[in-house]
């Protein structure tokens, strides 16, 4: 895993790879600076001599600046790796997701691919700088640190041999016991954090129903198990200083004694045994040493917890787009016929993986102008989405100017299909730049032509920087029926070969649907059009009009035709007309 | 809510500055402690009086018995033996006091959490509903997530921090006077460079950590926008222009972030290694003055400097220097947590509803004569008690001349009057933004009106009391909220002490018992994430179901039929149909065929009644209403 997330490092491979060098520089700098410390007090102090003092002082400042110098290089390095490892597995992993299709979407949902670009990313990142600059720096200290006290007085040292252990075992019980309560907690949250949105988002039905105190008991309830946890693993979290401390002072004791009696047996004489700069310099690595052991234990629940998230962004990287262009791919679009073939399809990752179509056959010529109709759930949506090949059929064939979808070039069958979206998005931005993602060069003439034919010009030119306007992000600054209109327009203006419109005019009133329509007839004749509605004014002149109930076509035919044959149709006619038009939603 | 996330961090970094008194209120909260409080201060003292002992007991061990033992024959240890044990003892009662210390911050700090997260909800139950309607739900959130966690690492882990480590300085600074006044001196002076290394260090840091988190916010943002509009970007072929504009993006907040990073780590090497250059000159002028028998001043005696003083005073300076990089961090996460707390009693100081109603709902029993008496029972016939004075409930709602804005320069009602008469169903229709809403808005008081009068079967709604004028009224909206947990628990939202019966009844006359039936547990389904396991329509036969068992004489239904399709919509408009029976209903909604019926009609337009009357009379008049129905108008 490390090793393939660590590929994305790519140009920033050097900088990473760097820092683990110049930070050894820097701990074997540190690990000398106190031997040096301790030849100052037992050549210079101790025997009373300035130039010496003055030699070893100013050998420390030396090494004090080289040392600072590495640590500013790698500290330089570290950034560099970790942020532009950050940036290149951020773009890969945009990048990739722009490949998805929409049945790796539907299998990530849109929420949790967010949350691994952002959250996880950045959780990455700081456990990659980690890595490279206090994961090497840990054990190094540690390592470095007792072979200079094991130099110093081998004997002596093996005090830390002894105290190390209980350390590293207190710690590691600690991590142990604690980490599961954490995790326990982090969920606890989300279930706070819930119960505070319910109540926010139904603050109107909690205030008709008064149920304040309802509520806060649901809410003191969820903050109390927080609580409760929270305050479990601090207690066992309690432990650390106090263990970290006990082994210092320990060390320290032990330290004294058998210091004190080496260096009254050599008779202070660091060329025989031990001198009292040498244990001065011992109580420095003692800090070290135990310093090390400490962060090398919070290392390891760090890693922990990026672990999951590096888990969670490989998913993403790994997931191959179940959309694959096929070889020797089509690229031209011939018309816009479609034909369905005996097509069976299911969503993989929703539903359980029902087949929500079955058996569907249907013949639509290019030109014509086609109303699918039928309760919610019925698969609308699901039979024509498989049009773009936005998904893939699990039997049967979907062909497009008479050539199996699955020959195309995705993109080039994508582009002669305009496709408005039940859940249409705006992007922030300009009027103008959102419609030209349907055509990027568009003209200024063709945009506004475009709306003109989705009756969006009368009132984009009624705003006070017309075009110009700034569409909010979700397009809340503009109504239900004008974004619908504007979805249209930029759909419009890719000149597509085959437009497919998901219940699109639902916020639009009928007057303006009826001229929707009526401009699709006269302006762009020779596009197929398909239509799905909820009204069956909107489909009543389509050519054909199909009845989806349940997965299958209930039947097919036009107005007059349906009227007399299915019982389905006349029923939804008439329960839209017996009490006159109206029906304005 | 999505949105959230970034632009609430850099709102959080923008609004630094905490307001004034937030410490002493925050204090006030810890002070419920007060007695923990004093026992954790005192073993932060113990425990940093152990760790000063520690590093003054190098001197003691080298002047006092390492160079004694030296110059003896035959050295005796027994001193040094009993000396350590002393220490022993010190040690222990510092390792103890760090832990009873820590552990009590552990309790004191998420107690006082808790109580803070529990005040910030009760007190926001009471919120009017003006205070959800002008904030975004990200904004509220985010005083329960990021502030609350700011605070929440200031308090059980900055906080104590930085108490032991000024401490321990404090402690460090009276020992190296105790042992030299002029390298104490000295180390001071050092102190104030580094202080300012730091400081210039950070004012860099921070102008490159704004605009780190500006480039988070941005390209988070952009992230956010795209992946959620996947779908559109993928029928429009827009992948590669995408990149192309993510790539822009993603190499700014490179720059940013590698500049901000880079001088974050590099603070500790600089602090780190100043006390070393300090370490030097401290041991040559140290030295020097030894060498030379220079007089030093302190206040543990004054004598000339020994070897042993000069190697405690050594360690003791290392151990000053230390921490300060330490503060300068944890002080960081204090400023931070400090401007999240007083955002946090901003939320807390925000004024709750107010209520001087004093009218009540009571409970009545009907004798033969038709006199009625308060009773304590549930009799299913209730009456407002004014006093002592008793009136029975009807369902007669009047509005008298309201004018209302939410703004007080922008009214958006003029001149409403309505009369509805108990039992009686009133229907209002407008384009959006006409005031239909605003009305229902007004009845329950959500908000108080400008001018007027509205009165509840003859009361002035002002004079009852908010919660008892709520419990008469049933509201069912077009935006269903459903909450986390079973179907029947959903249904009792609207009456807790509804038996199980009473809740499947209530399902039953709104039609929904049949599906909840189909439900994989039936009633004991659970919901999650506002039921979005159910479809539209299902989640507002569930709403209509709270209502009905509520059962209140007056009912407010606005367009709770508007987002479901049509052949959905008659199952549901049964299941109104049911529900409507026999009470006062207000009606809002789009599809002029639910409200045909309707015993009133008001047609509303610029927060104006323009035309009223019933289904005939206005088709009569061939007004708007007319225009309308026949679809020669369209409302938009």
């Amino acid at each position: 895993m490390i090793k393939k997330l660590f590929s994305y490092a790519g140009e920033y491979k050097k900088y990473a790879l760097a820092t683990p060098v110049l930070v050894c520089a820097e701990v074997i700098l540190e690990i000398m600076i106190p031997m040096i410390m301790a030849l100052l007090i037992d050549q210079g102090i101790d025997r009373g001599s300035m130039p010496t003092i003055l030699k070893y002082g100013g050998i420390l400042v030396v090494f004090a600046l080289i040392s600072l110098l590495f640590g500013i290089a790698s500290g330089r390095t570290a950034a560099m790796g970790s942020t532009g490892f950050a940036k290149n597995l951020r773009g890969a992993m945009f990048e990739h997701v722009q490949d998805y299709s929409f049945a790796n979407i539907d299998k990530f949902s849109t929420a949790s691919i967010v949350t691994r670009l952002t959250t996880d990313i950045s959780s990455v990142q700081m456990a990659f700088q980690m890595m490279t600059r206090i994961a090497m720096r840990a054990p190094m200290m540690l390592v470095f640190a007792l072979i200079a006290a094991f130099r110093i007085d081998s004997k002596i040292s093996l005090i830390f041999l002894v105290v190390l252990p209980i350390l590293g075992v207190g710690l590691f019980s600690i991590i142990k016991l604690t980490f599961p309560i954490f995790n326990r907690v982090f969920k606890k949250y989300d279930n706070l954090n819930g119960v505070v949105q319910e109540n926010l988002y139904g603050m109107r039905v909690v205030k008709s129903f008064n149920r304040q105190e309802y509520e806060t008991k649901k809410f003191k309830m969820a903050s109390g198990e927080i609580y409760n946890d929270f305050v479990k693993a601090e207690k066992i979290l309690a432990f650390n200083a106090p263990l970290m401390q006990f082994s210092m002072y320990t060390c320290m004791i032990l330290l004294s004694w058998f210091g004190a009696r080496a260096i009254v047996a050599c008779g202070n004489d660091a060329a025989i045994g031990l001198s009292t700069g040498e244990l001065i310099s011992l109580f420095t690595y003692v800090m070290q040493i135990l310093m090390s052991l400490m962060i090398i234990s919070m290392l390891g629940v760090m890693l922990t917890m990026a672990k999951a998230s590096a888990e969670r962004i490989l998913e993403v990287l790994e997931e191959e787009s179940t959309l694959q262009d096929p070889e020797n791919p089509v690229y031209e679009v011939k018309d816009g016929s479609i034909s369905f073939e005996n097509v069976h399809f299911s969503y993989k990752h929703t539903d359980g993986g029902k087949e929500v179509l079955t058996g569907i056959n249907l013949k639509i010529e290019s030109g014509q102008t086609i109303g699918i109709i039928g309760a919610t759930g019925s698969a609308k949506s699901s039979l024509v989405q498989l049009i773009p090949r936005l998904y893939d059929v699990d039997e049967g064939c979907v062909k497009v100017g008479g050539v199996d979808v699955r020959h195309y070039h995705v993109e080039s069958l994508r582009q002669q299909i305009a496709f408005v979206l039940q859940r249409n998005t705006l992007f922030s931005g300009t009027i103008k730049e959102n419609l030209r993602w349907g055509k990027e060069d568009a003209t200024d003439e063709e945009i506004e032509k475009a709306c003109k034919l989705a009756c969006a010009d009368e009132f984009i030119s009624k705003f006070e920087n017309g075009y110009d306007t700034y569409i909010e992000q979700g397009g809340t600054n503009v109504s239900g029926g004008q974004k619908q209109r504007l979805c249209i327009a930029r759909a419009i203006l890719k000149n597509p070969k085959i437009l497919i419109l998901d219940d699109s005019t639902s916020a639009v009133d009928m007057k303006t649907d009826a001229l929707i329509r009526q401009a699709f007839a006269t302006e762009i004749p020779d596009t197929t059009k398909i239509i799905i509605a909820q009204r069956i004014a909107s489909v009543q002149d389509a050519d054909q009009i199909i009845i989806m109930d349940d997965g299958k076509i209930n039947a097919v035919g036009n107005h007059e035709y349906l009227m007399e044959n299915s019982d389905i149709y006349r029923e939804i006619y008439e329960s839209q007309n017996r009490q006159g038009g109206g029906l304005n939603a | 809510m999505h949105r959230g996330g970034g632009r609430h961090k850099a709102r959080a970094y923008a609004g630094m500055k905490p307001k004034k008194g937030t410490i002493k209120r925050l204090l006030k909260y810890v002070g419920e402690y007060k007695f923990r409080l004093i026992l954790v201060l005192i073993c932060i003292l113990v425990s940093a009086a152990a760790s000063v002992a520690s590093s003054l007991f190098i001197q003691t061990l080298i002047d006092d018995y390492v160079l004694p033992l030296l110059i003896e024959a035959n050295p005796n240890f027994g001193g040094l033996a009993s000396a350590l044990c002393g220490m022993a003892v010190i040690f222990a009662t510092g390792i103890l006091a760090t832990f009873f210390c820590n552990f009590t911050m552990a309790i004191v700090a998420q107690s006082t959490l808790k109580d803070i997260r529990d005040e910030m909800f009760e007190k926001m139950q009471n919120f009017p509903i003006k205070y959800f309607d002008t904030r975004t739900h990200g904004d509220v959130m985010s005083h329960y997530t990021n502030d609350a966690d700011t605070l929440r690492q200031m308090i059980s882990q900055s906080l104590p921090n930085l108490v032991s480590s000024v401490i321990s300085m404090v402690a460090v600074l009276c020992s190296m006077l105790y042992l030299s006044i002029p390298l104490t001196a000295i180390v001071i002076l050092f102190t104030v460079f580094i202080l300012l290394s730091i400081k210039f260090v950070a004012g860099m840091s921070s102008k490159y950590f704004m605009e780190q988190q500006k480039a988070i916010g941005d390209a988070n943002g952009f992230i956010e926008e795209m992946i959620n509009g996947m779908k559109v970007v993928k029928v429009f072929c827009y992948e590669k222009k995408n990149i192309e504009l993510f790539n822009k993006k993603n190499e700014h907040l490179f720059e940013a972030s590698n500049i901000a990073n880079t001088l974050a780590i590099i603070t500790m090497p600089i602090v780190g290694n100043l006390g070393y250059a300090m370490y030097v000159v401290i041991a040559v002028i140290g030295g020097a003055m030894a060498l030379h028998g220079v007089f030093n001043p302190a206040i543990g005696g004054s004598s000339v400097l020994t070897l042993g003083t000069i190697a405690s005073f050594l360690t003791l300076s290392r151990n000053f220097t230390n921490p300060i990089g330490q503060i300068s961090q944890q002080l960081n996460s204090v400023i931070m947590a400090m401007a999240g707390a007083s955002r946090i009693f901003d939320l807390l100081d925000e004024k709750p509803e107010e209520d001087h109603g004093s009218v009540t709902l009571v409970n009545v029993k009907e004798d033969a004569e038709g006199n009625i008496t308060e009773c304590t029972e549930k009799t299913g016939h209730w009456a407002w008690k004014d006093g002592d004075n008793l009136i029975p409930l009807r369902g007669k709602i009047n509005l008298n001349e309201v004018d209302f804005g939410y703004d007080e320069d922008k009214l958006v009602l003029h001149d409403i009057t309505i009369y509805a008469e108990p039992g009686q169903k009133v229907a209002l229709v407008g384009a959006t933004g006409a005031g239909k809403t605003t009305i229902t808005n007004l009845i329950n008081r959500f908000y108080d009106i400008d001018d007027g009068k509205i009165s509840y079967d003859g009361i002035n709604i002002n004079k009852i009391k908010k919660q008892d004028l709520r419990r008469s009224l049933g509201v069912v909206l077009q935006d269903v909220n459903l909450f986390t947990g079973t179907v029947m628990e959903n249904i009792r939202y609207g009456r807790l002490d509804a038996t199980d019966e009473e809740c499947i009844e209530a399902a039953k006359l709104a039609n929904a018992d049949g599906f909840i039936r189909m439900l994989p547990d039936g009633y004991d389904t659970i919901l999650e994430g506002d039921g979005s396991g159910l479809s539209q329509g299902q989640r507002q036969l569930i709403s209509i179901a709270r209502a009905a068992v509520a059962d209140p004489p007056v009912m407010i239904l606005d367009e709770a039929t508007s987002s479901i399709d049509t052949r959905t919509e008659s199952i549901v408009q049964r299941g109104m149909d049911n529900l409507m029976k026999g009470r006062t209903v207000f009606v809002i909604a789009h599809r002029l065929s639910t409200i045909q019926n309707s015993d009133v009609i008001m047609v509303m337009e610029n927060g104006r009644i323009i035309e009223r009357g019933d289904h005939n009379r206005l088709m009569e008049e061939k007004g708007k209403y007319y225009q309308l129905y026949t679809g020669a108008f369209e409302l938009e």
